[in-house]
């Protein structure tokens, strides 16, 4: 799994998806697509769904795109992508990479259906699911990638029930199952991992996953500059694993500090009280969480090793 | 020499996409249509279709997709029915405002519940407000006509909008007719090349398609997608004339007469009923009673104009509808009323063949009668009429 990492020295200094947008200060999802767009270059299409994104950065006239964009509905990115991919290829331009860019809610959920079918036919785009963890578009709604118990405004801080009661659901793994040609996890935090990523899933033909870790500060109730922190956090804390599936291996490409006994060093209450999301949850509930994500890292371990 | 050969709907609306050079389809099986994708799917495989098949796992992508694939530049084509229909109903949003020429043939059937598989057109016509240009058609004939023809139609600059023949479940799909398929020189001379000008996702030449847009723009968009409907009666009769000429087919293009001229009473009809129509106005001509009838080809554009000139010859107008818009009667004649408004003359909705249940000659006569009675006393008793309903009188 060699292959040249990319930092953010080695990325030219035309912006494709220019300043001006109207995401919040600090937002991840901004950080991720300005980046990645660097490393994709001009001869490339987008499409987003329904979401932030395509509010912040398409709408009418003010258009961040310096690249062909499209959009069409909230639950269709990957078979609008690859509708699109095949168009050109009909006309003769395959040799442009398409790519949909989507929300955790796009994706885990409204979007499932037309992902896996996408991923089965193995259709020939890049996907990237931008992970903030809610639908923040229509105001912080859970999503099935919201983690436990998370406020948000469907699952407020009641008296009874507080919080996310369910886990996050596990879609990358969803797209391991679907046996594509390359899955993998990255984070704003940590550029050269994310950008080598980035570049190498460019390179590849077939469908390819990036689901990447985007802190939203507004939806997380964390003040703008700590979006970075809270998003280094996550990976110390084994609440977000940096893994990558090629070619049927699985590789961790950042391992979290474990104490002696092999366990996670780093407290999830570290995470937790970073951000306003979490500041109800009882110390029941954190324990409840902290066991899910020693399982959760014992699984990622296991899984790495079962797939070399 | 042209090729006649005995096909089903499906087939020659299969075979309609490979003549017309379609580059794309994405789409997804459903009775009655599936064989539109089986016959597809052997054309690819065959090496005979030269384009891109997207065997999508839902009618929703299947749309989806084809929007997509249109929006990059290239001539797409899909096909559904029904409960295939009613899930694409979000996107058949998308492709007028966007101006993007797709041809979608719709197969009739109902839509549950209860669930059932024959002629009915519940499905399509809560698609109406979308912008599509929508027409019936009555024989396979003018399937095969009808998709080459559409493209011509959709991709004029003057239009620019998708566009959906609708045939009757079985009654079309399932049966066989003899089928001229003109040679393909001739159908590419009629049917040239599309040529994306307006629309696409090419990275030499970047453009934004279905971006947000505050109200400061959206209503100009409405305006100019109605512009474009208003415009494509103009189109649709050009089209239809050059092909007339062309390939001696003429279907009249909105609207066809049929012994309107000095009829006092007229039926309207859509789609495959207007031949069982045909046949019961020669029969009660031949007693002396003076009917006609008018095949509405077109729902969308809706022919206004056409229908007003043919009402001011008449005393009575029916209107057969294969489905009901609850409490206000068939979607036809609610639409010919409105068209009519002001000349005081009876207007009379008939329902009959709900759910795909055969329409009989003796259905079809019935009405005729009842239209000529409204004729003659210069108003309807009913309104709406359901005929061949247990339990109602008509
Ligand atoms: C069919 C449909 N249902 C609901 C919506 C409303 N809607 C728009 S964006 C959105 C949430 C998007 O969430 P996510 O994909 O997580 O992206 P984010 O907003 O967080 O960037 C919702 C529910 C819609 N546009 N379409
Ligand atoms: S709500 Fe969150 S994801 Fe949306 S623009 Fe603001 S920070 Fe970004």
């Amino acid at each position: 799994m060699s292959s040249t990492k990319i930092t953010i020295h080695d990325l030219p200094k035309e912006n494709l998806f220019t300043g001006g947008h109207t995401a919040c200060p600090g937002c991840g999802a901004a950080i991720l697509v300005r980046n990645a767009m660097k490393v994709f270059g001009k001869n490339t299409v987008i499409y987003t769904p329904a979401n932030c994104l395509l509010v912040f950065g398409g709408t009418y006239p003010n258009i961040s795109w310096k690249v062909p964009y499209h959009h069409v509905a909230f639950e269709n990115t990957a078979v609008c992508s690859a509708g699109i991919k095949r168009a050109l290829k009909a006309s003769g331009k395959d040799d442009a990479l398409v790519v949909g860019f989507a929300g955790d809610g796009g994706t885990a959920d409204i979007g499932m259906q037309a992902l896996s079918g996408a991923a089965e036919r193995n259709e020939d785009i890049l996907y990237i699911m931008y992970d903030n963890e809610a639908y923040m578009n229509t105001g912080i709604q859970r999503s099935g990638s919201t983690p436990y118990g998370a406020w948000t405004t469907t699952t407020p801080a009641g008296k009874v029930i507080k919080g996310k009661e369910r886990f996050k659901k596990d879609v990358p793994q969803i797209m391991i199952a679907h046996n594509v040609p390359y899955v993998a996890t990255a984070s704003i935090a940590y550029p050269t991992d994310l950008l080598t990523k980035l570049e190498k899933a460019k390179n590849m033909k077939g469908f390819r996953y990036l689901q990447v870790y985007s802190t939203c500060p507004t939806g997380w109730r964390v003040p703008p500059e700590k979006t970075v922190e809270v998003a280094k956090k996550a990976v110390e804390t084994g609440m977000w694993t940096l893994y990558e599936y090629e070619n049927g291996k699985m590789t961790i490409n950042v391992k979290p500090k474990l104490d002696e006994n092999g366990n996670l060093a780093v407290p999830v209450r570290d995470y937790l009280k970073m951000q306003g999301r979490f500041r109800h949850m009882t110390d029941a509930q954190i324990e409840t969480l902290q066991k899910w994500v020693n399982e959760k890292w014992k699984r990622d371990l296991a899984l790495e090793k079962a797939l070399q | 020499m042209p090729e006649r050969r005995l096909v089903s709907g499906n087939y020659a609306a299969a075979y309609g996409a490979l003549r017309a050079n379609v580059k794309f389809i994405a789409a997804f099986p459903i009775t009655p249509q599936t064989f539109i994708v089986e016959h597809i799917s052997e054309f690819v495989n065959d090496g005979i279709m030269k384009a891109e098949f997207m065997r999508v796992e839902s009618e929703h992508s299947a749309i989806s997709a084809t929007v997509s694939a249109e929006a990059t530049g290239v001539r797409s084509f899909t096909a559904t029915a029904s409960q295939g229909l009613a899930l694409m109903h979000e996107i058949l949003a998308i492709p007028a405002p966007l101006r993007l020429p797709i041809v979608m043939p719709v197969v009739n059937r109902t839509v549950a519940a209860p669930i059932g598989i024959w002629a009915e057109y519940n499905d399509v016509m809560p698609q109406r407000d979308l912008g599509w240009m929508m027409m019936f058609v009555e024989d396979n004939q003018e399937v095969f006509d009808m998709i080459i023809q559409g493209y011509r139609i959709a991709e004029d600059k003057r239009v620019l909008l998708p566009f959906m023949p609708n045939l009757d479940a079985f009654i079309l799909s399932h049966t066989y007719e003899p089928v001229e398929f003109a040679d393909q020189d001739d159908i590419d001379d009629f049917l040239p090349e599309y040529k994306a000008e307006h629309a696409h996702l090419w990275p030499d030449d970047p453009m934004a398609i279905g971006v947000f847009s505050p109200p400061e723009y959206i209503q100009e968009y409405r305006y100019q997608t109605e512009q474009a409907m208003e415009a494509s009666k103009k189109v649709i009769k050009e089209v239809n004339d050059e092909f007339a000429k062309e390939f001696g087919r003429d279907y009249h293009g909105l609207v066809e007469e049929f012994m309107t001229d000095d009829a006092e009473a007229i039926m309207i009809t859509l789609g495959t009923v207007t031949s069982t129509a045909r046949k019961v106005v020669m029969d009660m001509r031949k007693e002396g009673k003076k009917v006609g009838l008018v095949k509405l080809r077109f729902l969308r554009p809706f022919p206004k104009e056409e229908l007003r000139k043919i009402a001011e010859k008449v005393d009575a107008i029916g209107v057969y509808d294969r489905s009901i818009s609850y409490s206000a009667g068939g979607p036809a004649f609610v639409e010919v009323r409105n068209a009519l408004y002001g000349m005081e003359k009876p207007v009379i909705g008939y329902l009959a063949g709900l759910g795909g249940r055969d329409v009989m000659y003796s259905d079809i006569k019935l009405m005729f009668e009842k239209t000529l009675e409204a004729a003659g006393k210069g108003k309807a008793d009913k309104e709406v009429v359901w005929v061949g309903t247990r339990g109602v009188n008509p």
